[in-house]
């Protein structure tokens, strides 16, 4: 593979480009369903290919080919060039790159169980006894299973020197019961929406999921939803649960601080962000017992957002994103870090594939643990609603005015959870959320959840990210707004 | 058995897309997966090889930030052993490859329980023809692209604003063979040029998408969007509440887009549906009538479905009530119907789906219809829609890139944007007129053939701080 890389860069070097990094990248992936005790899909791909990037004339050109002959490679290294001085065509300015190290390493993600090992039997008999299990309840009409596992190698090298291989093992699993009854449909999923966990694990994270206990309790609150009692609109106090909370940190925090975004890179899809750059160590995001940190380091946990370097050779790291409230940091690369005074990239250019651009993108964003333990945090409210896993969830083009609902709710009255409530949602504005933060669970209840399927660039890419949290409480939120129709 | 490499060009220095393989290169792939399957021992096998090469300049802050380009080819083989049946692709189109995706398709097969209902393999079909090649398309090239972004720019500059899009073009192939002498194959362009342009912190947008590049002008694009940005300063706060709104095409799109999938037999089989309990009764407005066609002249997309059989052109809702659905084979013979060309490539869950959907159009237009509105609002475009309810339908999402303000049958101002929370059944009984039929592109849905609407007692419920 390093044979192809040097093929590349010497291509682009000899082209006129005064830049270049290269990926070769081969993934493996299987995917497992059921629905309704049947195999549903059963499929297994790979894929390998090379993806050039280049600076040539002071502007920026890509290509990509699964063409690994030393022609074809040389054929995308010189369209790349090409594209580069076609880029030139409309520039304003030049590209300037924060300084890198050059590194030589190789990684590998740590994991106990090598998924692809796993007789498919035995993973398949997991899932449709889960199936199974959820079926036995009665009023349930639809049930589904999943796994997914992805194994990804990469090999990265670029024109200042760095030679980095890694190799990715990826699970993701999770359960599913709906009942249609009346005029309603009714969902429960374990132990997350978007099909389940996702980490940087093995087979182990499967295993850790002990499916066949929560698939009943999934399947009768499912059935029992119809009958709860729905979800009053008004103002009031709201505790999120762990999951509903990893992916509010995604939308109203993760997404706003991406740097390109911020700078307009992303106005015509992904949108713009309020964190614009005066709002650095200016704002108040959130109270002050709100830290969450960008961490893509193994430290931080195997997240679906951790890696030893990202997609353009910087190494891991940490940044205070919110430090005891105040907005202090940026995702960021290195032709970004420099406009917001940093002198080296924060390493989260990430790449969906062989055949798509890196671009900005979450590591793992999380939440830092609070204080609390679970049930002081509950025996504490007198009177709010716990809302938990998510169903829908929607935030404006700038991050600002954001609507969640969830599968699930929970009153709370006395720091009792008194009775089930259907079709829960909240509403707000996003510093005016986090600043209404006055709880937050202690690491005992913290999860880094992954969430495998967020969208940005164009092309789109998909990419997985690590959101860790544990159940905070939240005070004047906005309650039941999307059932509202007023 | 040797297969072809996939290229012996030269290298060059082009900026253009790659060459896409002769399609006689794509059946021959396919007949040497068949021979190699049956020479391992699978009893039936179907070969699906998809080919796509693309480019897309990506402009933002005036100038062009991203420019890509991409090449690549899979082959994806399902096979079919005693009642079970799997799929494994790859992109590597060596002997050595294909014989191993070949065997982890096998292995993947003989690891589940056999599937009740799983059908032999369809034997060989007739397909209409449909052209959606066009060679100008594919011979635009990056500095083609870069001028016309170049020159949308300089537009946004001279009026002190700042454009971001993307101008893409490229082409693609599929075959679909099988080992019971089904032969498919369909080729394509396609292009796109989307912008955004700011002025302050006012926005608005304009996109269009074709198989055919000279089918829209960038320039014109850009200046809309320039004109209306200008008009969407100084948006002014109204509060949340039911209000007229007239959609643009772009906005339609992405809110019915959310319901082709109840169309899909498999979904109301699986009670997911909103049409569960539902078919055959008056649910709409007697002014929707949706066809799904693949063939129509503004759609595009491959004449055949992911088994091969040929695509029907259905009539799903005729003047408000919901009259067929779309079957892949296995629902057909589930619901005793006949297959209509719509099926997933096996093996899914989700069975089926209409892709080509056509919405009857009207004889209004939106400048008609901002004139006969007293007080209403006119929508460029949606964002971020996610539903809220699946069986009443109701769909949240916010408004982008330019909300107006109309009274007395005249655009007076811009407004801030709204979320809306709405039953997507409740608005298509409340369509008061419609504009000619288009194809829409948005950014939420596939592109489909929709016109623009007047609609009442749209419900928006809160508002944001732009």
């Amino acid at each position: 593979m390093w044979d192809l890389c040097t093929n590349a860069l010497d291509t682009a070097k000899l082209r006129g480009a005064s830049y270049g990094d290269v990926r070769v990248m081969h993934l493996r992936q299987r995917d497992l369903t059921t629905k309704n005790g049947q195999v549903g899909t059963l499929s297994q791909s790979e894929s390998i290919g090379l993806g050039i990037r280049v600076l040539a004339n002071g502007a920026w050109g890509f290509a990509s080919t699964d063409r690994l002959t030393r022609d074809g490679v040389a054929a995308c290294s010189a369209q790349a060039v090409s594209i580069a001085k076609a880029s030139a065509l409309a520039k304003r300015s030049e590209v300037v790159m924060a300084q890198e190290n050059a590194y030589v390493d190789s990684w590998q993600s740590p994991f106990r169980k090598d998924p692809f090992e796993i007789p498919l039997e035995t993973q398949l008999a997991l899932l449709l006894a889960a199936d199974a299990e959820m079926r036995r309840v009665k009023g349930v009409t639809l049930t589904e299973t999943g796994m997914q596992f992805r194994k990804i190698d990469s090999w990265f090298a670029s024109s200042i020197g760095s030679r980095i291989h890694q190799r990715k093992v990826i699970s993701g699993c999770g359960i599913a019961a709906t009942s249609f009854q009346g005029e309603e449909i009714q969902k429960r999923s374990y132990p997350n929406s978007f099909g389940g966990q996702h980490a940087l694990q093995g087979y182990e994270l499967v295993e850790s999921l002990d499916l066949l206990k929560n698939a009943p309790l999934i399947a009768e609150e499912t059935v029992a939803l119809h009958s709860a009692a729905q979800c009053p609109e008004k103002i009031g106090t709201l505790i999120l649960g762990s999951g509903q909370l990893g992916l509010q940190i995604h939308e109203s925090i993760g997404h706003p601080i991406e740097l390109d975004r911020v700078l307009g890179q992303e106005a015509n899809f992904a949108g713009t962000s309020f964190l614009t750059l005066d709002q650095l160590n200016n704002l108040k995001y959130a109270s002050t017992i709100v830290n969450v940190v960008a961490d893509a380091r193994l430290d931080h946990g195997q997240g679906l957002g951790t890696f030893a370097y990202d997609d353009e050779g910087v190494p891991a790291q940490c940044t205070d994103i919110i430090k005891d409230g105040q907005f202090r940091g940026y995702l960021s690369n290195r032709e970004t870090a420099h406009l917001v005074g940093l002198d080296r990239s924060s390493g989260t250019m990430r790449t969906e594939s062989w055949n798509r651009l890196p671009i900005i993108r979450m590591t793992n964003v999380s939440l830092l643990p609070g204080a609390w333990d679970y049930d002081d945090l509950i025996a504490d409210t007198h009177d709010g609603i716990l809302m938990e896993t998510n169903r829908s969830w929607s935030i404006d083009d700038r991050r600002y005015q954001f609507q969640f609902s969830t599968e699930i709710g929970w009153e709370i009255k006395g720091g009792k959870k008194v009775r089930m409530l259907k079709n829960p949602s909240y509403s707000g504005i996003t510093t005016e959320f986090w600043n209404s933060c006055d709880a937050i669970c202690k690491l005992g209840y913290w999860t880094l959840w992954g969430t495998p399927n967020c969208g940005k660039g164009q092309p789109m890419q998909t990419m997985g990210t690590g959101h860790g949290a544990s159940p905070s409480r939240f005070r004047n939120v906005r309650i039941g707004t999307a059932f509202s129709n007023q | 058995m040797k297969l072809a490499a996939k290229s012996k060009k030269p290298v060059t220095a082009s900026a253009n897309s790659p060459e896409l393989l002769p399609q006689r290169e794509l059946r021959r792939i396919v007949d040497a997966v068949l021979r190699l399957a049956k020479s391992i021992g699978a009893e039936d096998t179907e070969v699906h090889v998809d080919e796509v090469a693309n480019a897309l300049t990506r402009f933002a802050n005036n100038a062009i930030h991203q420019n890509v380009a991409d090449h690549g080819l899979t082959v994806s083989i399902r096979t079919v052993a005693d009642g079970r049946t799997a799929r494994a692709t790859t992109n590597r189109i060596d002997e050595d490859s294909l014989r191993a995706a070949i065997e982890a398709s096998l292995s993947l097969a003989h690891s589940q329980p056999k599937d009740p209902r799983l059908l032999p393999l369809p034997g060989k079909q007739r397909y209409r023809s449909v052209n959606r090649f066009i060679k100008q398309t594919v011979a635009l090239s990056a500095e083609d692209r870069a001028r016309a972004v170049r020159r949308a720019c300089d537009l946004a500059v001279k009026n002190a604003q700042v454009a971001a899009g993307i101008y893409s073009n490229g082409h693609s192939q599929s075959a679909l063979g099988n080992s019971r002498g089904l032969f498919a194959a369909y080729r394509e362009t396609h292009s796109e040029f989307s912008i955004t342009v700011q002025e302050g912190p006012a926005a608005s947008w304009a996109k269009a998408n074709s198989a055919e590049v000279r089918a829209f002008d960038p320039q014109k694009l850009a200046a809309r969007a320039c004109e209306k940005a200008h008009l969407a300063v100084n948006a002014r706060e109204l509060a949340p509440g039911r209000y007229t709104v007239i959609l643009e095409p772009s906005a339609v799109l992405d809110l019915v887009g959310f319901l082709f999938y109840d169309f899909a037999a498999t979904a109301l089989e699986d009670k997911r549906s909103c049409l569960n309990d539902r078919m055959g009764k008056q649910l709409f407005g007697q002014n929707i009538s949706i066809t799904d066609d693949v063939y129509h002249p503004l759609q595009q997309g491959a004449p055949f479905d992911g088994e091969g059989l040929p695509r029907q052109c259905v009539q799903l809702v005729d003047r408000g009530i919901p009259k067929n659905l779309v079957y892949s084979r296995a629902a057909a013979k589930a619901a005793g119907k006949q297959p209509t060309g719509h099926g997933f490539a096996l093996p899914n869950e989700y069975g089926e789906a209409p892709m080509n959907l056509v919405f009857a159009g009207g004889d209004s237009s939106v400048e008609k219809m901002v004139a006969s509105t007293e007080r209403g609002l006119l929508v460029t475009r949606l964002w971020y829609i996610r539903e809220v309810d699946p069986y009443e339908k109701v769909m949240t999402g916010m408004t982008r890139d330019g909300l107006f303000l109309v009274e007395n049958g005249k655009v007076t101002g811009a407004v801030r944007n709204f979320r809306f929370n709405q039953s997507l059944i409740e608005m298509l009984n409340n369509v008061e007129l419609l504009g000619p039929a288009v194809r829409a592109t948005g950014e939420e849905a596939f592109e489909m053939v929709v016109p623009a609407m007047k609609v009442l007692n749209f419900h928006f419920s809160e508002v944001t701080k732009f």
